[in-house]
């Protein structure tokens, strides 16, 4: 059976239980597969994608009509496909003067779909891309003359890179990427299209849903923040405790040279936010060498959040990693070179994304790269920080252990906190823990960024934003909270996110207090909130009644008008 | 004939089918203008072999589809 039949039978099985997105899917030719290959790659992934499809051909008729199916569905994603087929066609019906102006008459189209979807909706946008076709008219030279099929297609696809990275809520569905690795003749089959109006062939379709679904997913907070890497064989050619340091294959001709770029990819990983977790059966002297001593190794020990080199299981090693940086299996990647190793972990923490590994080292990197194993949706300043984080919480971890209260050792620390409410300037980072927080969220209401823009400039609803700093360092944004006029002289806890990293040191009072008494000074007499159950909140199922509030009809309430601030280590602006 | 039949239970989905000569589109339950592409990729993809454009809209009935797998089969 092939992967799309696979994808298809997927359909007929129970969805229950796995998330549900609406996703709304637009396209110039025939969708139906599509739509078919995406709700049942869903299916793999743990997502009920409830796909609707706009009639044939009708992407325009959708958007500009308000009272569309489109909007009318209320669709949590739009995934716009034009076609590259459709394109060419229309390029063949342009006459000679206009050909050149092709890619600039699509943006320009693209950028009035835009701006037609955000007066109606604040879904965010998957944009697919256009896998290129040569109609080989000018053969090599088409690369010089900026009216032919080939050299717009290209220009069109730069330009729509470029218009994505300047509006938020808009991705790029890498279409051409998809072909790049699968082929144009498993990609597109004219026999096929001819007959069903479809461009992307059955055998192209898995590969095109795996990477939609992988951006779907990322849009509704399903990241994955760590890869934590084996050594021997792994990282390196060879075994550190036998081979020695001079031994071992790394930046030496030959295969050594395939693990210096794997390095580099995975330092690349590092910069961009995603945290390292080193997992090696070595005694850890043994582990470090190289890292601090093998001037080839791209990797340093700073790169490393958490290092862990011993003789103990490796299950047991991950959980302690897990425990230590405090966050799910499911937000985990595992690459061990050993079959063996990967299947173990796999069956004890079924969670964990362990991709199996080539046999040759060499190819790991075209192999790894296509798996969207950290796929996402948003990127920040804060990301480039998180090693430096999670080293700096180690730091504090340590200075505890000199304190015999925790009292004085939170006091000690110096808290301070900014409050702002949401704003440009932090709008992104809020986001982003709205995309991520998945433990200390009361209600999971996932915030996009227009989603809070919108909040923040509406009447009557008030929002706040926290950072935390403290002496050993920045903490950056981490809590967000969004209050919404309710009955009269209530106000309605919208949502209450914090980052798991600062727990029980104060923010929760700190927050409350911040929330009441602005709450309070415009009149409001009870703060109302809920805490909506998911299978990781369960953290924060007696966050309201710990601060305070009182169970009424399955909500808790707080009369503003008894409320006293609690003490707090956190300092405010105005403290 | 009777690869042709294991085709389409396992497309389909349905262990029931059994083809004849005579069956045609109407008869078979999810055997649409949609799902016929897939049973034509994958009767090529089983037989080896590749059917032209208008060829694959043209047969009337299972029959007509059979005797089109073997001319391709004996033409090459």
């Amino acid at each position: 059976m092939d992967a799309f039949d696979r994808l298809r039978k997927n359909l007929k099985k129970d969805f229950s239980g796995r998330f549900p997105v609406r996703l709304f899917l637009l396209g110039d030719t025939a969708t139906q597969w599509l739509a078919q290959a995406l709700r049942g790659t869903g299916y793999e992934h743990g997502l009920d994608l409830q796909v609707r499809e706009a009639g044939f051909n009708q992407i325009g008729q959708q958007v500009f009509d308000t009272g569309s199916e489109l909007y009318a569905s209320e669709p949590q994603v739009i995934l716009i496909y034009h076609s590259t087929q459709k394109l060419l066609e229309t390029y063949n019906r342009l006459d000679a003067a206009s050909r050149a102006d092709l890619a600039a008459d699509r943006i320009g189209f693209v950028g009035r779909l835009l701006d037609a979807l955000r007066r109606r909706s604040t879904a965010p946008v998957i944009y697919f891309n256009y896998p290129e076709s040569d109609d080989g008219v000018f053969g090599s030279f088409s690369n010089k003359v900026g009216s032919s099929f080939l050299y717009q297609l290209r220009k069109l696809n730069v330009d729509l890179m470029q218009f994505a990275a300047a509006r938020e809520g808009f991705y790029i569905g890498d279409l051409a990427a998809v072909q790049l690795r699968v082929g144009r003749p498993a990609f597109y089959r004219p026999s096929v299209y001819v007959n069903t109006e479809m461009e992307i062939d059955l055998a192209a379709l898995p590969a095109v849903a795996a990477a939609t679904v992988a951006q779907v997913g990322a849009l509704f907070g399903r990241i994955r923040k760590c890869l934590i890497l084996d050594l021997d064989n792994t990282l390196w050619g060879g075994v550190i405790g036998d081979d020695g340091l001079g031994q071992i294959q790394i930046g030496t001709p030959g295969i050594g040279k395939a693990f210096t770029e794997f390095q580099h990819w995975i330092r690349k990983l590092r910069q961009r936010g995603i945290v390292l977790a080193v997992c090696s059966k070595n005694s850890e002297a043994t582990a470090r060498q190289p890292f601090e001593e093998h001037p080839d190794m791209v990797l340093r020990l700073a790169d490393i959040a958490v290092f862990i080199a011993n003789w103990e299981n490796k299950v047991d090693n991950i959980r302690e990693i897990r425990s230590i940086l405090r966050i799910g299996y499911d937000s985990m990647v595992l690459l061990d070179d050993n079959p063996f190793e990967r299947e173990m972990v796999r069956a004890a923490l079924p969670d964990i994304l362990v991709p199996e590994l080539p046999g040759d080292p060499a190819d790991f990197l075209e192999y790894l790269a296509p798996l969207h194993l950290f796929e996402t949706a948003s990127l920040t300043s804060a990301d480039a920080d998180r090693t430096a984080q999670y080293r700096t919480e180690q730091e504090r971890n340590e200075e505890r252990l000199a304190y015999t209260d925790e009292a004085s050792y939170l006091e000690g620390l110096g808290m301070r906190s900014e409050v702002e409410p949401f704003s440009r300037h932090n709008a992104p980072r809020v986001a982003q823990l709205a995309q991520r927080s998945n433990q200390f969220n009361l209600r999971t209401v996932r915030y996009t960024e227009a989603e809070l823009l919108q909040l923040a400039g509406t009447e009557g609803v008030l929002t706040f934003s926290f950072t935390l700093t403290d002496r050993f360092g920045d903490n950056g944004l981490i809590a967000a909270v969004v209050l919404k006029p309710a009955a009269a002289g209530e106000l309605f806890i919208d949502n209450w996110l914090m980052s798991c990293r600062v727990l029980r040191r104060g923010m929760e009072h700190f927050v409350l207090n911040t929330i009441a008494t602005r709450a309070r000074e415009r009149g409001f007499r009870t703060l109302r909130g809920e805490y909506v159950a998911t299978a990781k909140n369960e953290l924060v199922r007696d966050h309201y009644r710990s601060l305070g509030f009182g169970e009424q009809a399955g909500h808790w309430v707080l009369d503003l008008e008894g409320f006293r601030p609690s003490p707090t280590p956190v300092r405010g602006n105005d403290n | 004939m009777q690869t042709i039949d294991g085709v389409f239970r396992d497309v389909l989905d349905n262990g029931d089918i059994r083809l004849d000569e005579g069956t045609t589109a109407a008869e078979v339950a999810e055997w649409d203008s949609l799902t016929h592409i897939q049973l034509v990729v994958a009767v090529e993809r089983t037989f080896g072999i590749r059917f032209a454009s208008k060829e694959i809209r043209s047969w009337a009935n299972v029959g007509e589809m059979v005797d089109a797998v073997a001319a391709k089969l004996s033409g090459r």
